[in-house]
């Protein structure tokens, strides 16, 4: 099995999702690398549950991946609505709360 | 075919999980009853959630007199004593909750069925996250309390400050939860398991790898997110202030309390062989959530946003039993490690009681003055004697102050670091004392201004409606009972943890 390769490539998406959160500005573009890590996730565990030949893996995944879907859903639905009340999307203009 | 099927099927006993069965029950009929009935009598969704919340609760008692049950679903489910305990406080939290947002709800221009729909969501989550010994059923569990609260924190809709609360709280949430999973998914990748008894089995084998560290770290993060613990708690402010109080306070105990759940569950159960991976990052994070939450809170104009650095700081007092925890595994003193869980719930059940019951305070009075500022309870006592007494009551309690409930959840605390002894055990109950102290100075200030400065023009007294007051009531009970009888809460917490073995 090429167990080390899938982790490499899983630690380089976790990467550059942890990257695209800290440097992004639009707030879907974070919920995008957001996802990013949330693959990188998925495929540890698909990677780890076939090398142990352990099918919880798999089934964890899946969990993951139906969470993860309802989890944007909402956070689409909080980004419209700022939208509406702000015209921006820009977490840079969200910013009355101080201290 | 089905033949198979039958004999695979799992034994499931339906009594032990009638507290969510009857919750989910509910959440259902209160989102039906929501479209049934007409707007002016929405508020009746209320009264639906409060029985089913009761309803669930006489489950709970119940069960706690059967006899001991099995886990189920192959292990994965618990139904003992530690879990029958965590679900009751879980449980009357939310009805107080729901006591709390009744008027404030139906006053406002919310949606009322949803709010219900929603509160009683991640309630369940919360009674299913007691029960989970295992990775996959902890994280359903975590994501079910949080996502309806990310919703709950942004429900002014109109408000600039509720909508950036909520984003903020959501992108905290979802960046803490992937974190989290990719600690989870090496720990599962090394041991092979997702059941947290048999990680526990493994982990102590496994020899000193890296990767389990950062595994261990890493899954650690994320529930540092979820209860709010310095270095990742400066979203807890904004969301308090921004999100309708009654939420708030919801957040600030059962939201919290469901975090503390997840990372019991997962440091006493799963990872306690191992304490040489962990002690040391949650001693940090103690020390630095007491010290930054209290300092920051000296400086708050506003008091639900004290409350909120308030909360960070007592989230700190909670932490410090885990950390003595992990001592007491590095010498294996099973005695000592219980006492951390024991003062671990104490904690956790005295400060529902206090928080929420000191949030009941702070809607009653803004009711009226329609205002969050510490200046707004000036003089309070001269023209409100009666909300005065009960909310010097909750802060001196979370002061500390004999012979309110807050003296007996310090008192453990500081039993159990000291108990855990050792260089690191006395330093870290050094400063938890120092921070007491700082706390006491910010509590008390509160409590200055409503005896003893001039009260403002409008002298009119606060109204307190009869839900508000049932809260006050429950609240100011529990506090003064446990304060002068403490064993009511330490038997619980006790029988609680001896789940330990």
């Amino acid at each position: 099995m090429m167990l080390n390769q899938f982790l490499l490539l899983s630690a380089f998406l976790f990467g550059t999702g942890i990257y695209g959160v800290i440097t992004r500005k639009h707030t879907v573009l974070v919920l995008a690398s957001i996802e990013l890590m949330l693959v990188a996730v998925n495929i540890n565990l698909v990677a780890f549950g076939a090398t142990l030949n352990n099918a919880v893996g798999q089934v964890f995944a899946l969990f993951v991946l139906a969470i993860a879907a309802a989890e944007v859903g909402v956070g689409l639905a909080i980004v419209l609505l700022i939208y509406r009340n702000l015209r921006s999307a820009n977490p840079d203009d969200v910013n009355v709360l101080k201290g | 075919m089905f033949a198979a099927l039958t004999s695979a099927n799992p034994h499931v006993d339906f009594l032990a999980i009638s507290p969510e069965i009857a919750l989910i029950a509910t959440v259902m009929v209160v989102l039906i009853a929501d479209m049934i009935l007409p707007e002016r009598s929405a508020w009746q969704t209320s009264r639906i959630a409060s029985i089913g919340v009761l309803v669930s609760l006489a489950w709970v008692a119940v069960i706690a007199f059967r006899d001991p049950i099995a886990p189920m679903f192959g292990g994965s489910y618990a139904i003992d004593d530690y879990a029958l305990v965590l679900k009751g406080f879980f449980l009357v939290a939310t009805y107080v909750t729901i006591l709390l947002s009744v008027d404030y709800i139906a006053e406002g221009d919310y949606y009322q069925g949803e709010f219900y729909f929603l509160l009683l969501c991640s309630v369940l989550g919360m009674t299913v996250m007691a029960s989970a010994r295992d990775l996959i059923t902890l994280f359903v569990a975590l994501e079910t309390i949080s996502i309806p609260t990310y919703v709950l924190a942004g429900y002014r809709k109109h408000d600039r400050r509720s909508n950036e609360g909520a984003i903020k709280y959501y992108l905290i949430g979802a960046i803490s939860s992937a974190v989290m999973l990719y600690g989870m998914s090496m720990i599962f990748g090394l041991t092979g398991e997702t059941n947290l008894a048999a990680i526990s089995a493994k982990i102590g084998t496994l020899p000193d790898s890296k990767v389990l560290a950062l595994g261990v770290f890493l899954s650690l993060l994320g529930f540092a997110f979820k209860v709010s613990a310095v270095p990742f708690h400066w979203w807890a402010p904004d969301t308090y202030e921004g999100a309708p109080t009654p939420v708030t306070a919801f957040l600030s105990v059962a939201s919290k309390a469901g975090g503390f759940v997840a990372m019991l569950n997962i440091v006493f159960f799963g990872f306690g062989l191992q304490p040489s991976l962990w002690w040391l990052i949650i001693w940090v994070g103690a020390a630095l959530s007491m010290t930054l939450g209290n300092l920051s809170a000296l400086r708050q104009t506003n008091i639900v946003r004290m409350l909120a650095y308030s909360s960070v700081a007592q989230g700190g007092f909670m932490l410090v039993p885990f950390a003595a925890f992990g001592l007491a595994q590095s010498h294996g003193d099973a005695a000592v490690a219980r006492g951390a869980m024991r003062s671990v719930i104490v904690y956790l059940l005295v400060y529902g009681a206090m928080n929420l019951g000191a949030f009941a305070c702070i809607i009653a009075v803004a009711r009226r003055t329609q205002s969050g500022e510490i200046s707004s309870f000036s003089g309070l006592f001269q023209h409100s004697p009666v909300i005065t007494v009960m909310m010097t009551i909750f802060l001196a309690s979370l002061a500390g102050i004999p012979p309110f409930a807050g003296w007996f959840a310090k008192f453990t605390m500081f039993q159990s670091i000291i108990e855990a002894g050792g260089g690191w055990g006395v330093t870290l109950g050094v400063v938890a004392g120092v921070n007491s102290v700082i706390a006491a100075y910010y509590y008390l200030n509160v409590v200055r201004s409503m005896w003893f400065r001039p009260a403002a023009d409008d002298a009119r007294p606060v109204q307190v409606t009869g839900a508000l007051g049932a809260s006050l009531a429950v609240c100011v009970g529990l506090v003064m009972v446990v304060g002068v009888y403490p064993s009511f809460f330490g038997d619980m917490a006790e029988a609680a943890a001896k789940v330990l073995g």
